[in-house]
Formats: structure tokens, C-alpha cells, sequence
């Protein structure tokens, strides 16, 4: 290419190596798209596996019967009992808990950063400072509390198992046996239903407390000002207009984190999981059995794996059964609010 | 447009203001309001944006009582009593003093339920009840002919004038006697302010009403009275013939000629 | 003293201003409840641990010495830093865990991060409308399978795939554990920098492409570098889930507390170590201190990066919402 014209030697030198360029673009692009390829797979593979493996296990006989044979055979009856009281202890104590600390947070707290309140506080005088003090102080806890719950929700979950093994099993279960066993009986003091759930529920509570603040940070504050021009109290407000216009963003959080909730293992390790239960959990001092521990027992614990494989695909598929359909109707309710605010606007 | 030479005695001041100032931490946004807003009768504030309207009509229900760090001074009193005494029940304040906002905003409920909010948190549950003044405050609001063959459906789904219109319909439900109205007809068009206009001149045979206004000749045509404020003071007070025809201060005579801004 | 006729401001509506006050209360009790918990979990975890600092008892063979420091001695000794809390003189050495840790992070941000940042920008900046609907509910799907079914695909299967295929000598090794844990940070290091890139306002996009650049140097060198902070939080909030993760670990690591700097060998987290431990420890032992030890110490480290993360996408944020 050494044309003597300059004219046309910029020419031949752009034109091709454009072209070149484009088709290394397409590459990139294609590779791009390939990695999303290669993520779908996996999820893919991971579930084709699982459903061909454990879906034909599935049977009227094992979601209602105890295991037997050393756990090689029968069904998961107890552990998928054991489970949903588990869950749904946990969403007793995790959702209202988590909402209405989210509330406070939103509408009752300070709006007012910190720093605003502390200058507004500097300059104040007489009556005021009193009462402006309260306001530092109460918007300097509600920047803490909110920066500690978005880090705590990515604290690991065996944190929360060894949390929950120390303060509610040692700690508030100790003193309680020590208080109502004179005979130094053992009730309280050790795993059962009612501590998984707590330390279950502490694990989800942050992340229902972000999402219902973040549903509640939706809501326009005109509604919210009309709602008061109207002579509404604060209450008043929050229940009829606040929460309902919340409510498409807290459910989807909610019961995505009561899911993830669902599936969790490590905080009920030491917490009240049971090995192996002939019988269903009686009350909230009863161990129990778990879907996700039996998986875990099955899998590493067995003396014989090749036999209780069926079981441990079973048990799986049941698993991942449970957790996809509160996973699903979450991601469903959001999309469907998505696609609502979209077209509304 | 001419308007009749009131012949009546000044009827009785509904609101008597009194050296009020206005915070907002530390800006001082307005400076000793005097004035007395008469009954039954229509009250405009005009001015250039900024320079206090909205904060002195929501110093009237205590709106501004939810904004951090306000504060005011001084006394604003309804039918005598003052409304930053401590005695005072701000809730009971607003359903006595009404207010309507600049931008629309109806509550994401249907129709009916926007108009029946105020009733329902006053515990009002009777179907019978409700429906009556449901339909009494729509056609108070000029909104029923239009309306009543969709009340269940959401108020999201009305257009501008008439979201505007149900937000009147809905403070008039709980029946108040003042209305303040923070330019209402600022984000509608020509046809839907008409409306508005006539339906606010309907009202004032009952009600007190305050409206904020950046359009000049909507105050001339709606108020009976009008305000001039400018830079948090109240410049010029007084009848709204007056105030367009033979305005006492230089400064309101530029504004209203146009002058500035 | 008012005026018959005349509106009636006097505090009237007492039922409703009570349960007013009432809600008020409830709130503000069930935030600070919230609250006291949130600092609990702080308090115990520390708590538990305390007494390699404070007990002497239990200080004589837990403590930071011997943690992170102690060799054995003896020349023909293979494994100089041993963690074997149990028998006659319990060895706890961290340094194995840490090892094992750091190894399976390593592998699972190997896998997780330029899929993660890959994907994203396909699904943000190429893929069509109808597709992105279809992607984001899928990796919300990966992201909802319980890590103990990660650990037991791995442990059954793919551990078994990998050493067909590599042949290596151990099947559970920090490939196996790392690659599982990858599939388990995809979707932390897909929605953040998803949601970082989706937020970069229209018209840089416009800007370049008005410019004549191509929707893929548009993508690459102004939509990605903008989006870097979101992508820099992903890639240190998915450290911090790997830290801390146990269940995959737990399964798929071959559970040996061993010094190797191998990705072929079998390994042991400081995370799986509780999980395996605990259940058997004696309470106020030394090694149940330890281990309470190494809890705290995961809280801080996952705390700092969570931290961080935050910062990140607090840097984002403001970068968008200031340039926008
Ligand atoms: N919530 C608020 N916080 C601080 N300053 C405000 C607030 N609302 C209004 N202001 C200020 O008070 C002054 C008066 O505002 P406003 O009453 O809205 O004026 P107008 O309605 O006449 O346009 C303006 O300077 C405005 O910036
Ligand atoms: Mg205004």
C-alpha cells in the first residue's frame, strides 16, 4: 500500500482495517453474549440434574413418610414439616419485625441528615436546643442503624448460627432453665424449633428492613402531604397510604427473603436441626428436621451413598421445589409491579 | 371584566394575622405579615416565585409543621383562636382549613375513595353516609355529571383538570370552611383552568377561600381581594380593583404592568 | 370560649390521637427492639471469644500467637502450621484455614467476576428488551438456589466431572469448592454491576454514539468505565460473600486442613471449620473460643468489605444522580 496519491493511501488504510475492526467488535459482542450463555447452563445443568435424578423419586409415599433403613429409604415427612414451621416462625418474627423497624426508620426518625440537624443544633437557642438535641440524636441513630443493617445483611450466615448459639441457646435458654428447672434440667438450654427460628429470622430481618424502606421511599410525598391536609394523623397516613402504596415493594422483598431464609443451613446447624426424628417437632423446645440439613446428612454423613442417593436427589428436588416457588411468586409480584409503575407513568 | 362596587360593611375577618415571620432554619422567609382575610370571599396572593406565597398559605392549616427546622412567629388566628397555641388539635385545624396543592395529587384509590378518605379516617363508615357526601362534594366540585358512572375506577385514570378537581372535591368532603389553594390551575390547560376559575367563584358563597396565583389576570378575575407579596413582605393589601386599577406602591404597579418578574 | 358556629380547634378527636400515640410508641419500640438485636449480634459474637484474651486458662493454648504465627519445629515435619484442635496438645494454627480461604475465593471470584461484569454489560447494553426480561428473573433463579444444594451438586457431581476431565488426584479440591462458589457469587457480581451500568443516564450512551462510535466501543469505553464504581462494589461485596460462605465449602472442600498453595489439593475454610466443629466443641473450651474466634474475625472482614461495597455503590449513585 503505497500509493504515491495521500488521498488515496488514507483511504485504503481506513477502509479495511474499519472492517477488521467491526468483526472483532461482533466477536467481543458474541463473547458477551456467550458468558450469559454459559451462566443459563449452568443454572440449567444444575437443575437438569437435579429433576432427572430426584423428580421421578417424588412420590405420595415420600413427602409422607419418615425415613427408614438408616435414612436409605422412606420419606422426608419430617423433614419437610420440620421445615415449613421453621419458615413460618421465622416470617411471624422476621417480617413485622422487619416493617415496622423500617417504618420507624422512614417516617417516624429525623429526615434530616446528622450534619444538617447538628448545625441546625449549633445555632439554636433557649427551648429549641432541647429539643433539637433530640433530633441530632435521633437522626445519628437512624444513619447507624441503617448502615449497620445494609452490612449486617452480608454478614455469613454462620455467623448468625454462632450468634444464636451463644445468646439465645447459652444465654437467654440458659437463664431460663436456671429460672424454671430447679432439677437443672435441660428445656431451654439447648437446639430447638423456636431458637432456629430466631436466629433464622434475625439473618432475614435486614433484608426485609431495606426493602420495605426502600417500597416506602416509592411512595410520593404529595400523598403523603394530602393525606395530612385532609386532617390525617401520622398512623392514619402510614396504614391507609403509606404501607398500601409500600405493599407491591415489601411483599416481593419479603418473601424473597423469607426464601433465602428457607434454604439456609448454617444458622440452624447448632441451633435445633435434628439428625433423624421419627416424630414431628411438638412444640417450640422440640429439635426437628430440616430439608436442607438432611441434604447435608444425606450427602456427607452416609455410610453407603450409592444407596441413599434417590433419597438425597429427592430430598433436593423437594428443596429446590419450596424455595423456587416462594423465589418465583417473589420475582413474579415484582415484575408485575415493574411493568405496572412502567406503563403508569 | 367589571365587578360591582361592593356596597355591603366589610364582613367579619375569618383569619387575623399578626406580626407573623417564618423560618426555615436559618432563612427568615417572611417578615411581619399583617392582614385579615375576610369571610366568604375570595383572597389571592400574588408575587414573584420565592418570595414566600406558599410557605404563609401553609403556615394556615400548619402544614409547614412537617418541614424540619421550620418555625414561625407571631399569630395567626381562626375565628379568634390562635393556631400555634398549644391548646390547638392540628388535625382538627386541617379539616377545618382545606387545602388544595399545586400539582394534582389524588391517592392511587379509586374515584370514590379519594372523595370518602377524609370520612373514613374520621371514622365515618356508614355506606349511606358516604355515598352522600361523596356525591354532594362532587358536584359542589363541578366533577359528578362526569364522573359518576366511574366512580370505582382509579382516579389515576381522570385527566389533569379533573384529578385537580376530585383534590377539591376531596378536601370540600370533610367540610371545611377555609380552602387554600397553592396555584391549582398552574399545570392545566386553558379549558380545565376555566373550570377551575368557575368553580372557585361558585364556592365562595360558602367557603373562604385563599388561592396562590403566578397568573395576574386569574387574580383579577376570581379574588375579591388581593395580596402582593415580595421578598417575604406583604407589599400591598387590598381590594382587588384596587390593587389592578389604582395600586398605591410603585412596586406593585410595576409588577402588575409587567415590569418584572 | 369559642364561638358556637364557629370551628372548634380544641383538642377533640381523642381515640384517634391516642392510638396515634400509641402507634408512635409501637414503632419507635419495635425499631429500637430491632435495634438492640442488631447490637447483640455484635456484642455475643465478641463476647465468645473474649476469653482467649481474658481467661488464662483458656489463653495458654488459644491466642493470637498461636493462631497466626506458631511453626512446629523438627525437620522432617510436612506440615509446619497444623490446625488439629482436638487431642492430647491441640494445635491451632489458622494459618491452613486462611490458606484454604483465600484459595476458594480465589477461584470463585476467578469464575464469578468477568462472567458477572460480561454478562452484565450484555444484558445492559445488547440485549434486546425481551430478553433482558427473561435474564434477570434467570440469574434471580441462580441466585434463589440454597448454597447447600450448590455444595451437594458439587460434592456429587461436579467434583466427578472435574476430575475426569483434569484428572486430579483429589476429587474434592479448590477448583471444585471455588467453581461451585463462583456459581454461587454470579448473580451479586451480575445485579450490581447490572444495576450500576443500567444507570448511567441515556445520554452518554448518546453522546458517543453521536460521536460515530460503535454501540460496542460505546459499551466498552464509556458505559463501563462510568459503571465502575457499581462494578468495583460487586466484585468486593462477592469477596465478602465468599469469605463467609460455609455450606459449599462445607461439602465440596475436601475438608483437610492443610498448608498447600495447590488448587488440586483438598482444603478447609475458616467458615467450614466452624461448621464442622461446633456441633462436637466443648463450651468454654479453648477451641470453642477459637472458634467463636474466627467467627468474630469473619464478621469484621465481611463487615469491612460490606462496608466497602456500600461506599462503592453510594459512589455511584452520586456520580450518576450529579451528572444526570
Ligand atoms: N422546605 C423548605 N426549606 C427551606 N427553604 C424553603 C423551603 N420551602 C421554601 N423555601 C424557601 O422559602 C422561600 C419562599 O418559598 P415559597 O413559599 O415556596 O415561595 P413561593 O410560593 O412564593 O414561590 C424561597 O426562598 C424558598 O427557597
Ligand atoms: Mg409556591
Amino acid at each position: 500500500m503505497t500509493s504515491g496519491d495521500a488521498f488515496d493511501s488514507t483511504l485504503t488504510r481506513v477502509i479495511p482495517s474499519r472492517r477488521r475492526r467491526r468483526i472483532g467488535e461482533y466477536l467481543w459482542v458474541f463473547l458477551l453474549g456467550f458468558s450469559i450463555v454459559l451462566i443459563l447452563a449452568m443454572l440449567g445443568v444444575i437443575l437438569g440434574d437435579v429433576i432427572i435424578h430426584g423428580a421421578g423419586h417424588v412420590s405420595w409415599t415420600f413427602i409422607t413418610e419418615s425415613p427408614r433403613q438408616g435414612l436409605a429409604e422412606g420419606g422426608i415427612y419430617p423433614a419437610i414439616i420440620g421445615t415449613t414451621f421453621l419458615v413460618l416462625l421465622m416470617t411471624i418474627a422476621a417480617v413485622p419485625l422487619g416493617v415496622a423497624t423500617a417504618v420507624y426508620l422512614h417516617e417516624y426518625t429525623p429526615a434530616e441528615t446528622p450534619k444538617q440537624a447538628w448545625s441546625r443544633f449549633r445555632t439554636a437557642e433557649g427551648a429549641d436546643r432541647r429539643k433539637l438535641f433530640g433530633t441530632v440524636v435521633l437522626s445519628l441513630l437512624a444513619k447507624v442503624t441503617r448502615s449497620a443493617v445494609a452490612n449486617l445483611a452480608g454478614v455469613p450466615s454462620i455467623v448468625f448460627g454462632l450468634f444464636g448459639l451463644g445468646f439465645f441457646i447459652q444465654f437467654v435458654g440458659g437463664t431460663m432453665d436456671r429460672l424454671t428447672q430447679p432439677a437443672g434440667e435441660i428445656v431451654w438450654g439447648q437446639g430447638n424449633l423456636l431458637w432456629a427460628a430466631l436466629t433464622l429470622a434475625l439473618l432475614t430481618l435486614p433484608t426485609v428492613i431495606v426493602a420495605t424502606e426502600e417500597a416506602l421511599r416509592t411512595v410520593p410525598a404529595d400523598q403523603r402531604a394530602a393525606s395530612i391536609a385532609l386532617g390525617a394523623t401520622r398512623w392514619e397516613t402510614i396504614r391507609r397510604i403509606v404501607l398500601p402504596g409500600a405493599l407491591p415493594g415489601i411483599l416481593p422483598g419479603a418473601i424473597l427473603a423469607i426464601s433465602r431464609g428457607a434454604g439456609e443451613v448454617a444458622p440452624i446447624l447448632f441451633t435445633g436441626a435434628a439428625y433423624y426424628l421419627p416424630f414431628l417437632p411438638e412444640s417450640l423446645s422440640s429439635q426437628f428436621m430440616h430439608l436442607g440439613y438432611h441434604v447435608l446428612i444425606l450427602s456427607t454423613q452416609s455410610p453407603d451413598v450409592e444407596a441413599t442417593k434417590p433419597v438425597l436427589y429427592g430430598t433436593v428436588f423437594v428443596l429446590l421445589i419450596l424455595t423456587f416457588l416462594l423465589n418465583l411468586t417473589g420475582v413474579l409480584i415484582r415484575a408485575r409491579t415493574r411493568t405496572k409503575l412502567r406503563s403508569g407513568s | 371584566m367589571t365587578k360591582s362596587v361592593r356596597q355591603e360593611p366589610e364582613p367579619a375577618p375569618k383569619i387575623e394575622v399578626t406580626g407573623f415571620n417564618f423560618f426555615y432554619g436559618e432563612l427568615h422567609v417572611l417578615h411581619d405579615i399583617v392582614m385579615d382575610i375576610p369571610e366568604k370571599q375570595v383572597t389571592a396572593f400574588i408575587g414573584p416565585s420565592g418570595c414566600g406565597k406558599s410557605t404563609f398559605l401553609r403556615s394556615i392549616n400548619r402544614m409547614n409543621d412537617i418541614i424540619p427546622g421550620a418555625r414561625a412567629r407571631g399569630a395567626i388566628t381562626l375565628d379568634g383562636q390562635d393556631l400555634y397555641a398549644k391548646s390547638i388539635d392540628v388535625v382538627a385545624l386541617r379539616r377545618k382549613v382545606g387545602m388544595v396543592f399545586q400539582k394534582s395529587n389524588p391517592f392511587p384509590k379509586s374515584v370514590y375513595e379519594n372523595v370518602a378518605y377524609g370520612l373514613r379516617i374520621g371514622g365515618v363508615n356508614d355506606r349511606n353516609v358516604l355515598d352522600e357526601v361523596v356525591e354532594r362534594s362532587l358536584q359542589r366540585a363541578a366533577l359528578w355529571n362526569e364522573v359518576k358512572d366511574r366512580l370505582n375506577t382509579s382516579a389515576m385514570a381522570l385527566s389533569g383538570g379533573q384529578q385537580q378537581r376530585l383534590c377539591i372535591a376531596r378536601a370540600l368532603a370533610v367540610d371545611p370552611e377555609v380552602l387554600l389553594m397553592d396555584e391549582p390551575a398552574s399545570a392545566l390547560d386553558p379549558i380545565a383552568t376555566q373550570k377551575i376559575e368557575e368553580l372557585v367563584y361558585e364556592l365562595k358563597s360558602n367557603y373562604t377561600i385563599v388561592i396562590v396565583t403566578h397568573n395576574m389576570q386569574q387574580a383579577a378575575r376570581v379574588s375579591d381581594r388581593t395580596a402582593f407579596f415580595m421578598l417575604g413582605k406583604l407589599v400591598e393589601y387590598d381590594d382587588t380593583n384596587t390593587i389592578f386599577m389604582n395600586p398605591k406602591q410603585k412596586l406593585t404597579e410595576d409588577y402588575i404592568t409587567g415590569r418584572f418578574g | 370560649m369559642t364561638v358556637p358556629g364557629k370551628a372548634n380547634l380544641a383538642r377533640g378527636v381523642r381515640g384517634r390521637f391516642i392510638r396515634d400515640r400509641l402507634m408512635t410508641s409501637v414503632f419507635t419500640g419495635a425499631g429500637w427492639f430491632a435495634i438492640l438485636f442488631i447490637t447483640l449480634i455484635f456484642a455475643f459474637t465478641f463476647r465468645e471469644a473474649m476469653p482467649i484474651f481474658t481467661d488464662p486458662e483458656v489463653a495458654r493454648e488459644a491466642n493470637l500467637h498461636e493462631f497466626f504465627v506458631k511453626q512446629l519445629e523438627g525437620e522432617r515435619m510436612e506440615q509446619r502450621f497444623v490446625w488439629q484442635p482436638v487431642g492430647d496438645i491441640p494445635k491451632f494454627s489458622f494459618v491452613p484455614l486462611i490458606l484454604g480461604t483465600l484459595k476458594a475465593t480465589f477461584v470463585g471470584l476467578l469464575v464469578a467476576c468477568p462472567l458477572g461484569v460480561a454478562a452484565a454489560l450484555f444484558s445492559s447494553e445488547f440485549a434486546p428488551p425481551r430478553l433482558r426480561e427473561w435474564i434477570k428473573p434467570m440469574i434471580e433463579l441462580l441466585a434463589g438456589i440454597p448454597s447447600v444444594v450448590l455444595g451437594f451438586f458439587a460434592l456429587m457431581v461436579l467434583g466427578t466431572w472435574l476430575q475426569e476431565a483434569f484428572g486430579f488426584t483429589y476429587r474434592l479440591n479448590a477448583w471444585n469448592a471455588g467453581i461451585a462458589l463462583g456459581i454461587a457469587l454470579l448473580p451479586v457480581v451480575f445485579t450490581i454491576s447490572e444495576d450500576g451500568m443500567s444507570s448511567v443516564p441515556r445520554y452518554y450512551r448518546e453522546g458517543s454514539l453521536a460521536l460515530g462510535a460503535s454501540r460496542f466501543q460505546t459499551a466498552w469505553k464509556v458505559v463501563l468505565p462510568a459503571a465502575l464504581p457499581a462494578v468495583f462494589a460487586s466484585f468486593v461485596l462477592a469477596f465478602g460473600r465468599a469469605i463467609g460462605e460455609t455450606m459449599i465449602l462445607l461439602m465440596a472442600g475436601g475438608n483437610a486442613a492443610i498448608t498447600s498453595w495447590s488448587l488440586g489439593d483438598p482444603l478447609r475454610t475458616l467458615s467450614a471449620t466452624i461448621a464442622a466443629e461446633l456441633g462436637e466443641v466443648v463450651f468454654g473450651d479453648p477451641h470453642y473460643s477459637a472458634l467463636f474466634f474466627i467467627g468474630t474475625l469473619l464478621f469484621v472482614i465481611t463487615f469491612i468489605s460490606n462496608s466497602a461495597g456500600q461506599w462503592f455503590i453510594g459512589r455511584m449513585q452520586r456520580r450518576m444522580q450529579g451528572e444526570s
